[in-house]
């Protein structure tokens, strides 16, 4: 997506231009359809769903959803709300961004700048860990985080999380840093500075986009992450397992105003990192497509 | 004494890249390469609940090619995968094509396409459970507005609750699709095009014999991505369908999840994930090796 230019050889007609503006509108009310429904529907109370039209918009406009969705809802036998799980989630997303960026940054460092025998192999050992199903871990994971003492807490979590994502982050730097001119880091090296110091002088300070694209990328992928919170979680389950419980429950009546604020408020987190930074979520998604 | 100590610290400069990079490659072969290991060998092993380690031949993977809901799981993936992987690059692809005839409102449409990406599955899956939910969804917005005659329950319909995930899950991916494909438009070298048009080439054979061609590797690029999301899709049947109604939206990794941790057929569950693996890596490996060998 570097490049966007919109110059094409290709012309086309009035009537092939109209019949393309109406595919592309048709298709962006497509998109936008469930992001509607899930907004206008959370502002109704729940008998303006039931008895009358989802499309339409609220005749009572009313925040109660939202409220109980964040505070009393009933998920899985607590009426908690949502609350207490967008905790758990921001409690692990931070740390599990934060340390998988950081390794990521000094693997792409080692994997491109001090380069050895049998590097690529490593690399592409690394690479292969982000495309396994996860379920040929999960087992072993549940044995060795009830050994650590980690099943169901937020520290297991960031380990999963970790584990799993350095694969990504160590990924996005080697291609970021293949392309950094390795005679400046021989030049320091020949004026005497030493590992850590050419990563802090010289590395570090351009590596401001790469780190965004890492960032945002991991930020998502946990946040959204669903397997592994359902399988380690125990009481410390994340946002989306607990919107899960909320929709899926089987008692009483289905509120479904309240579900629908339930998955914005789960959405929110991600959704807003796209809108301020959709062009670097774009980068991520593209270089996590391998092609650097 | 001085030489020694340029000598260490010289040795510590050799070492140092190394020792940094170790604990991820340890990590990577513990957590990864040894717990694939771990799960290999419970395959072979009678485990239920916990791991046991009695060695038990093939026997998992004959019962559970012989369990009808391995085989209908197997066959929602089949049908799931390939739906999914084909309409999300015809959209894509036209998407794509249609965004580069210099279009106003690009930057509006572009991220619009985009943003389901962003979302959870298990948000997607609530949108559209009860977005294609009969007795609320579209099946009535329809009936109000006067379409009578209307009916759409596919969610409840086990014939045809595995293409209501069809839907959700293009909605979700088929964008980034196109992203893919525009990126992959717009580096294409417009004097090609330019030289075919002088010759003649219509539109249509413009794209048919010369820019498609050019997009090979994003088509390889979004099939990888694709059948790679499709086979570890677990979110998005949970949340959509729950696997119901029944059994009927089944898939390898719902299985996997239930034979494993409710079941108690710990044996059973590994075998699947194995197959789950195995299928994954035969798509995967050559792509990445050609990726890696490219890049030296």
């Amino acid at each position: 997506m570097a490049a966007v230019t919109q110059d094409t050889a290709v012309s086309t007609g009035r009537i092939t231009r109209a019949f393309i503006y109406l595919v592309l509108i048709l298709f962006a009310l497509f998109y936008l359809l469930p992001l509607y429904v899930m907004g206008v529907n959370s502002l109704k109370p729940l008998a303006e769903i039931t008895g009358g039209n989802m499309m339409a918009l609220p005749s009572t406009w009313t925040l109660d959803p939202w409220r109980s969705a964040w505070s009393t809802a009933q998920i899985g036998v607590e009426p908690t709300g949502l609350k207490p799980y967008f905790l758990n989630s921001i409690l692990m997303v931070v740390p599990a961004v934060a340390i998988s960026t950081i390794v990521g940054a000094l693997n792409g460092y080692v994997l491109t700048k001090w380069r050895f025998r049998g590097d690529t192999w490593v690399f592409g050992l690394m690479l292969f860990s982000c495309f396994i199903p996860f379920q040929i871990v999960l087992i072993p994971m549940a044995v060795v985080l009830g050994k650590l003492g980690l099943a169901g807490s937020v520290s297991g979590l960031i380990l999963v999380h970790v584990v799993y994502g350095i694969g990504f982050t160590t990924l996005y730097f080697r291609n970021y840093y293949a392309s950094f001119p390795t005679e400046l880091v021989r030049a320091a090296m020949i004026d005497g500075a030493g590992f850590f110091r050419i990563f802090w002088r010289i590395l570090l300070p351009v590596s401001g986009p790469i780190a965004v694209v890492s960032v945002i990328w991991q930020f998502t992928n946990i946040w959204n992450d669903f397997l592994f919170g359902v399988s380690f979680g125990g009481t410390s389950q994340p946002m989306t397992v607990a919107l899960n419980n909320l929709v899926q429950s089987s008692t009483g009546v289905k509120e479904y105003n309240v579900h629908f604020a339930g998955a914005i408020l789960a959405a929110l987190p991600t959704l807003f990192v796209y809108i301020v930074a959709g062009r670097y979520f774009v980068r991520g998604l593209m270089a996590g497509s391998v092609k650097g | 004494m001085a030489t020694t100590e340029a000598d260490f610290r010289t040795r510590l400069q050799d070492w140092l890249p190394k020792l940094v990079l170790a604990p991820s490659f340890a990590v990577t072969l513990l957590f990864v390469y040894g717990f694939i290991l771990f799960t290999v060998v419970l395959s072979f092993t009678g485990s239920k609940m916990l791991p046991k380690y009695d060695w038990v031949g093939f026997s998992n993977y004959e019962k559970l090619f012989a369990l009808p809901a391995w085989t209908t799981a197997i066959t929602n993936i089949a049908i799931f995968a390939t739906l999914y992987i084909v309409i999300c690059t015809v959209i894509g692809l036209m998407l794509a094509i249609f965004l580069d005839q210099k279009i106003r409102g690009e930057g509006v449409l572009r991220p619009i396409y985009l943003y389901p990406m962003a979302l959870s599955f298990i948000v997607t899956g609530t949108a559209w459970k009860w977005f294609l939910d009969p007795g609320i969804g579209l099946e009535r917005i329809m009936h109000q507005w006067g379409w009578e005659s209307f009916s759409f329950t596919w969610i409840k319909d086990g014939e045809m609750a595995l293409y209501t995930i069809v839907i959700a899950a293009v909605w979700q991916t088929s964008g980034f699709v196109m992203a893919m494909f525009l990126a992959g438009l717009r580096g294409i070298d417009n004097e090609i095009l330019k030289a075919a048009q002088i010759d003649g080439a219509s539109n249509w054979q413009l794209y048919r014999r010369i820019v498609i061609p050019l997009l090979r590797p994003a088509f390889l690029s979004a099939f990888v991505i694709l059948s790679h999301l499709a086979i570890k899709s677990y979110d998005l049947v949970i949340a959509l369908t729950g696997g119901g109604p029944g059994r009927a939206t089944e898939m390898p990794a719902t299985f996997m999840y239930s034979y494993t941790f409710t079941r108690n057929q710990m044996g059973i569950g590994a075998s699947s994930a194995v197959i789950m693996l195995m299928t994954i890596a035969a798509i995967m490996v050559p792509y990445l090796y050609a990726e890696l060998k490219e890049k030296k």
